[in-house]
């Protein structure tokens, strides 16, 4: 996994913060006045270290509250640049952002919120053999990344440093947020011992997130590290918060740590981090999981032959609303009810069946393949290849 | 004994778009299997091929994981609610 600049880590102030100056008793007023932080508390913020793994949807929030609020030393790690589809969520970003570094335009931002914290902008992807390293430095860290292999990276090196771990979760309209990590608390193995198969892992037919969810959930994020710092209330340790901003409604469910854990267990077999990327069945971070090979057509090549005026029956399966963003004027189908609509195709005529990328189209060949149809190809890269090779007017998302 | 299963928002699209389904089971077994039969494309998801739940799949009745109680033979009763919880993994990109 390749590192774009490497890590940057400023070396650890250790001071402790004996006392606030005149300005950040102005500054935390609103925390000073409260008895649950007063100076006591406060004192805690300023000699807390915390570590926000990634700085997107859940670390923007994240990482503005925890400025705010006077946490003395915040670690940023991401590797990414701001581009324009971050916006709708990424509140640390502004349009003027895109392109740069995000580590930079977020460092930039929250140091013009608090300029006396120290921020360690730490541009690098986390992996098994700099986690360890880049993590034991902090007191807190909290996981707002968006992969399995990296959430499976991130608890087995708290549990191994003995670290709290902040988690949170977002899909579409539902958020999940738990303290991992905590002592005699359970650990994210314990939930969930293994990732699922990337076969099954919900297709990007499903993704989507509404905009203002990660703010929620990485806010929730927030107030349980600054209460883990200031050792008040009651932190969210055995129980899982579960959010549906669609029915606007909280549950909790019980979380138990599981005496079987192999990460924080009595008879734990995780002694030291692993090769997430071969655990989790992917070959590096990003790479699609490994797929069969069906029939392909590039879109050149269909571009060519619907210009010869060639018979072809263009099969969309994406979803409705999909299709009203941009198509290619093929006939709808969403992949879900093929099975049931596919009496709809003529068996003797050729089809091309496209999606966004060509990953459902994919699944989509294959079935047709199965169900008897001998004239079926899948176009390579989908309808963001069309936007890139034939058409840019096709608006990509 | 009629209980309501929710189902998660990644699965929803193999139970027909709903958010729960009313069943009518004594035990979580059977109430999974009657969603199953009534939604096919559901199996895969939740079942391995020896017919065990799948490891990243978890199942609460109300909000005690089955795990911790009679796994697949835990008791329902009139008006539990069984959620199936699988684990997603997203964050800033969903």
């Amino acid at each position: 996994m390749a590192t774009k600049t490497g890590i940057q880590v400023t070396p650890p102030t250790d001071k402790p913060a004996v006392a606030l100056s005149k300005e950040e008793v102005m500054r935390y007023s609103r925390h000073l006045i409260m008895p649950e932080v007063g100076m006591e508390g406060q004192l805690k913020l300023k000699a807390a270290k915390v570590l926000c793994i990634g700085t997107g949807g859940l670390g923007a929030p994240l990482g503005l509250y925890l400025a705010a609020a006077g946490v003395g030393r915040i670690g940023l790690v991401d590797f990414d640049s701001v581009d324009s589809t971050n916006l709708q969520r990424q509140i640390l970003f502004s349009t003027s952002d895109v392109g740069r570094p995000k580590i930079e335009a977020a460092s930039d931002r929250l140091h013009g919120l608090n300029p006396d914290i120290q921020i360690d902008p730490i541009e690098t992807r986390l992996t098994s053999e700099n986690a360890l390293e880049i993590l034991k430095d902090y007191d807190i860290i909290v996981d707002g990344t968006d992969n399995f292999p990296t959430r499976y990276l991130v608890n087995d090196a708290c549990i191994l440093l003995g670290k709290p771990n902040v988690y949170g979760s977002i899909f579409r309209f539902e958020g999940q947020v738990t303290v991992f990590g905590h002592p005699g608390g359970p650990c994210y193995r314990c939930l969930y011992p293994e990732p699922p198969p990337p076969g099954l892992v919900p297709s990007c037919a499903e993704g989507g997130v509404l905009g203002v969810l990660p703010g929620i959930v990485g806010a929730i994020q927030a107030a349980e590290t600054l209460k883990l710092i200031i050792g008040k209330g009651e932190p969210l340790v055995g129980r899982l918060l579960l959010f549906d901003a669609l029915a606007m409604r909280f549950r909790e469910l019980k979380l138990r740590k599981n005496p079987e854990c192999p990460a924080c267990g009595e008879h734990r077999t995780i002694t030291k981090l692993i090769d997430y990327a071969e655990f989790c069945g992917i070959r590096g971070e990003e790479a699609p999981a490994p797929q069969t090979t069906v029939p392909e057509i590039t879109p050149r090549e269909l571009k060519a032959r619907l210009d010869r005026g060639d018979d072809i029956f263009i099969l969309d399966v994406r979803e409705p609303h999909e299709y009203q963003i941009c198509n290619l004027g093929g006939n709808l189908i969403p992949l879900g009810d093929l099975s049931k609509r596919v009496n709809e195709l003529d068996s003797s005529r050729e089809i091309v069946a496209h999606c966004r990328t060509g990953k459902r189209s994919a699944e989509a060949v294959e079935f047709l393949r199965s169900a008897g149809f001998r004239k079926v190809l899948n176009l390579k890269g989908g309808i963001l290849a069309w936007s890139d090779e034939v058409d840019p007017s096709v608006p990509k998302y | 004994m009629a209980v309501k299963v929710i189902i998660p928002t990644p699965l929803r699209a193999y139970a027909g778009k709903q958010e729960s389904v009313e069943v009518q089971a004594a035990t979580v077994a059977e109430a999974l299997t009657s969603l199953t039969s009534r939604f096919g494309e559901l199996k895969k998801h939740l079942f391995a091929e020896d017919g065990r739940l799948r490891s990243f799949v978890n199942v609460y009745v109300n909000d005690e994981d089955i795990r911790y109680l009679q796994k697949d033979q835990t008791r329902v009763r009139e008006g539990d609610t069984i959620s199936i919880m699988p684990s997603i993994a997203g964050g800033s990109r969903g």
